[in-house]
């Protein structure tokens, strides 16, 4: 009776499947997969884009005053006249380089794809809660990709104050021109971006509260969907709040009012505006930005739980700590925001508060830093291009983590605030464990999205030059930052009207940098070209091909509404049953019942 | 024709690679090799270049810290400045060493522990005492960390000293302007609306006010103007423009109310604390005393900027409508620190370090550090309050053109005696 129900269920399916036609499978898709792969195709062209920008700036801080073709080509004479990049431009490089990465990249590219497409298939739903809220977020996150873009081509420029956007600067055309047309559109793009992003975290919530299969207890979910859950909440807590500081800034822009403007005169016009502070556009801003260094740091963690216990061939170590440290983590970075206000004239006992919250944080790193260690020792370690970039991610974690010691204490922070020193740390922390992490889940996870395979030679020489490369690129950051070298300077050259060694060794690592940095992006080509190649040409994947005991492996390979062709499968066992003694084989699905007088959790 | 060319390069390129990688692919199938399928070839050659990779880094951080230290701007020129480099390289070292030790660990494991035929991985699933050591450790030297770290935070961060000389830094889009308390060590006070070309510190005074009043009714484009031209019949605007000129004279007409409000609550003893102040034109060299107390208000004329002095270890960011403070003491002067650099050209520097618009990079001051003598006598010659003094003498009663100021009141000169700058 069961067989014969399933099988009607089956047909159903079937059925529906084949009425699908293009617009609503590939763009108005509501299925979780398809929109998975939605955002990562709008991730990697959104990577592309910030990584050329990158490349870009690097060059004008290597051969500052040159001229270079290369700017030529992608500035043209309006931005790069002669070849030599303008000084506005580079600061709206830089802005749009960081804003894409963080949001665009790592905040939509990372949790959107991953969330989506991972949800459903590992908690054992048919699809997430609710498939149009789904869509919707992603069209949101292409519409406010696309402003963002567009923003690139306006005749005043991009939004060009940062990427924290830091009034009065962001507020004033009149005291930088990307200040004017071009906030606007960032401004906008972020609300969207906003809306999107809130969309698919309340989603993510319902879907894993609501749909997880039977057995699947909170405490039998993969590592992966614990980040993601985290993650999603981090996102409901937080971007709210960047919303109404953007909302209160577009006033402050459009209707005059004095939320961040006080005492200002610019150029020669007095402003009227009294009263307001810029300090709160900061309080708000990092309420949400220190979550979202989380917000992105999280899933690739989670990601990487999942693919060094599946290619060890070991349970992950400490899957309760694990889980703790996620939620440590994610409670304490809500109350950590001011360590990036620490000389910003906010009163000096507050700034103490944070530096003792902000070195808490520290602990639940640890833990998960030495979990992951220990779950690679005495494993049996299969190095698949997912096993090496999640061994880089824990790398990049430790480097990055620690220089974070320094810049979370306050008396320290006065030293080297920001100078490189920072953008080592959290390019390194931040930016390469992330992006790491988002790799590592590409190459695990491509058969399931493509029902084909990356080409492995390929992934290794992607994830060795890029690791080689990325280091090459932030590591000598840490030396230009600790002579005091400060960020978002066109050109070092300053340095020779009072320290002409100073400037010799910043010009020094400064072309050590970009050298590495074209390297690193040179070997991007690999990727994309494997990633693209393999999508279409690529050897079919089988079910399991990386024998895994998660629920997304029992489904077939060719993708279909529904996800699983019969019931959907039972859960018995937690997902981390690899190598266990006794058992036949090194893995155990979790669908696979215990076995009699088998023990089973842990 | 060139980007035709880049172009076409690019597609032949990938092409190229495309035939390759078929290639290899049709030779997998031969060999009947499946992608998930790693060889134990592959797989030790990524364990041991994880190990190699290791090696190589570790090698390069090493000769990085020995070609660039940890001090690239040098020795702290600060009293505090000592300290915070003490303690900067106390958490170096801990970072340093846990740097090493935990990708040692990693890279080590992960080069030994690559997967062998026949070994199958060791089930262990947790450990409590382990966890319980690995979350205790980093506990107690975070402790160590964070008690040394405020200790030395409350003591950067705390008021300065009765004898800290007074400075006021001034910024604006791109550059620095000092102003120095004077004789009665105290700055005066300021009312941005007051910004004119003579006043450019929009100092506070009876007749700076006054001034402001004028300008703001009288000049070409006060409101006087303003009005006479909307309402000659003989002119003819543009819409725009005429929308612009009322809304114009619109904000002038608050803004002098608000200077008359001002006016009216004025008293005029205060003017003294403004008379004697120094200051100096923007980009003007800011002199220090060595082993003088210091303490730094900084404000801001337009967007926030940063002072950032590298070499005393000191920042803190100036934001338009507030004050804020940073306080530090020289103890190096700038010829000493020539010849501790080895570069006789050296010189210190405040540089903005937030963000502020196109020449951001450029908004630099020079500082000057001079021994007590050589402070003293320049000191004598910019802070003349005598109204024929020379013209390096930078004291606003004698830069201000103004008629003869108020006598300061008797209260007034007893907090200046008191706190008479200790170099004097």
């Amino acid at each position: 009776m069961a067989a014969h129900e399933a099988h009607a269920h089956h047909d159903a399916h079937g059925h529906h499947h084949h009425e699908e036609g293009f617009i609503s499978k590939y763009i108005f898709s509501q299925d979780h997969k398809m929109i998975g792969k939605q955002f990562l195709m709008t991730a990697v062209f959104m990577g592309v884009v910030a990584m050329l920008l990158s490349i870009l700036f690097r060059i004008q801080l290597a051969w500052p005053g040159e001229e270079s073709d290369f700017l030529s080509f992608f500035l043209g004479e309006t931005w790069a006249p002669g070849g030599v990049m303008k000084e506005s431009m580079y600061l709206g490089l830089v802005t749009i380089h960081g804003t894409i990465m963080v949001f665009f990249l790592l905040t939509g590219g990372l949790s959107g794809t991953f969330s989506n497409l991972l949800i459903p298939l590992q908690i054992g739903a048919r699809d997430m809660a609710s498939g149009f809220l789904n869509m919707l977020s992603y069209w949101m996150f292409l519409i406010s990709s696309l402003i963002m873009l567009a923003s690139l081509f306006i005749e005043t420029g991009p939004a060009s104050s940062g990427w924290t956007i830091y009034p009065p600067l962001s507020a004033l055309p009149q005291a930088i021109e990307g200040s004017g047309l071009g906030m606007t559109m960032w401004l906008v793009s972020m609300t969207i971006f906003i809306a999107s992003s809130l969309l698919g975290s309340l989603n993510y919530i319902v879907t894993i509260f609501n749909l997880r299969t039977k057995g699947m207890k909170m405490t039998r979910l993969p590592l992966t969907i614990w980040a993601f859950f985290i993650t999603a909440i981090l996102g409901v807590l937080s971007f709210p709040v960047l919303l109404s500081a953007a909302l209160l800034l577009m006033m402050d822009r459009l209707a005059g009012t004095s939320f961040y403007l006080s005492d200002i005169i610019v150029g020669s016009e007095m402003l009227e505006n009294h009263g307001g502070s810029p300090l709160l556009y900061q309080h708000l801003f990092w309420f949400l930005g220190h979550p979202e260094v989380y917000i992105v740091l999280l899933p690739a963690l989670g990601l990487t739980s999942e693919i060094i216990s599946t290619n060890s061939r070991k349970p992950i170590f400490g899957y309760r700590a694990m889980i703790g440290s996620i939620l440590a983590i994610g409670f304490l970075s809500f109350i950590v925001w001011g360590h990036h206000m620490f000389i910003t004239g906010m009163n000096p006992f507050i700034g103490s508060v944070f530096v003792f919250t902000t070195l808490l944080i520290a602990i639940p790193s640890a833990v998960k830093v030495f979990n992951y260690i220990t779950t690679i020792w005495r494993g049996s370690n299969i190095y698949t291009p997912a096993m090496l970039f999640s061994v880089g991610l824990v790398s990049t974690f430790i480097t990055g983590g620690v220089t974070g010691i320094i810049l979370a204490d306050s008396a320290l922070d006065i030293a080297v605030h920001d100078t490189y020193f920072v953008v080592a740390h959290f390019h390194i922390v931040m930016g390469m464990s992330a992006v790491f992490g988002m790799f590592a889940g590409v190459y695990h996870w491509f058969p399931k999205m493509y029902g084909r395979m990356l080409n492995t030679r390929l992934g290794y020489a992607h994830f060795w030059v890029t690791i080689v490369g990325a280091y090459g690129v932030f590591f000598p950051m840490h030396f230009v930052g600790l002579a005091g070298a400060p960020r978002r300077y066109y050109d070092y050259s300053v340095y020779g009207d009072f320290d002409k060694p100073t400037q010799d060794m910043i010009m020094d690592l400064n072309v050590i940098i970009t050298v590495f940095a074209i390297i690193a992006a040179f070997g991007q080509l690999i990727f994309l070209f494997n990633f693209f190649y393999s999508i279409y040409r690529g050897p079919k994947a089988v079910q399991n091909p990386w024998r895994s005991n998660t629920l997304e492996w029992t489904t077939p390979v060719v993708h279909i509404h529904g996800n699983w062709p019969g019931a959907i499968p039972e859960v018995h066992r937690w997902p981390y049953d690899y190598s266990k003694p006794g058992a036949e084989e090194d893995f155990i699905s979790q669908v696979v019942p215990l076995a009699e007088g088998e023990e089973g959790d842990h | 024709m060139t980007k035709l060319i880049v172009l076409i390069v690019i597609i032949l390129g990938v092409i190229a690679v495309a035939q390759l990688v078929r290639m290899y692919e049709l030779s997998s199938k031969l060999r009947n090799r499946r992608e998930e399928d790693i060889p134990n070839r592959d797989n030790r050659l990524n364990a041991t270049l994880l190990l190699v990779f290791m090696l190589a880094f570790f090698a390069s951080v090493l000769y990085l810290f020995v070609e660039y230290g940890f001090t690239g701007r040098g020795e702290a020129a600060s009293v505090h400045g000592k300290g915070t480099d003490w303690l900067m390289d106390l958490n170096l070292w801990i970072i340093i060493a846990v740097f090493f030790l935990t990708n040692a660990l990693l890279f080590g494991f992960a080069f030994k522990y690559v997967r062998k035929p026949g070994v199958k991985a060791y089930w262990f699933p947790h450990d409590n005492r382990l966890e319980l050591v690995w979350t205790v450790v980093p506990a107690i030297v975070l402790a160590v960390i964070i008690i040394l770290g405020l200790r030395s935070w409350n003591e950067q961060t705390d008021n300065a000293s009765k004898e800290a000389i007074r400075i006021e830094l001034f910024s604006k889009q791109f550059d620095w302007t000092v102003r120095m308390s004077g004789d009665d060590n105290t700055l005066g006070y300021f009312d941005y609306k007051l910004t004119n070309e003579n006043n450019p510190m929009a100092l506070l005074t009876t007749k700076t006010i006054q001034d402001a009043i004028d300008s703001m009714e009288n000049s070409s484009t006060g409101i006087r103007a303003l009005e006479a031209k909307l309402n000659n019949p003989k002119l003819i605007f543009v819409p725009e423009d005429h929308d612009l000129m009322v809304k114009d004279l619109a904000r002038k007409e608050r803004m002098v109310r608000m200077l008359y409000q001002m006016k009216a609550r004025h008293n005029s003893a205060m003017d003294a604390r403004a008379m004697d102040d120094i200051v100096f034109n923007a980009n003007d060299t800011l002199f220090l005393c060595k082993d003088q107390d210091y303490e730094f208000n900084f404000r801001s004329k337009d967007v926030i900027h940063s002072a950032y002095f590298p070499h005393f270890r000191a920042q803190m960011n100036t934001v338009p409508g507030q004050t804020t403070r940073f306080k530090f003491t020289p103890s190096i002067t700038t010829s000493e620190m020539r010849e501790k650099m080895h570069n006789p050209k050296f010189n210190y520097v405040l540089m903005c370090n937030k963000i502020c618009g196109s020449s951001h990079y450029k908004m630099k001051l020079m500082v000057v550090v001079l021994d007590k003598p050589a402070y003293k006598k320049w000191y004598k010659k910019v802070s003349k309050l005598d109204p024929k003094a020379a013209a390096d003498c930078k004291t606003f009663r004698n830069i201000y053109p103004v008629g003869k100021p108020k006598a300061a009141p008797a209260d007034s000169t007893a907090v200046a005696q008191d706190t008479v700058p200790a170099v004097m």
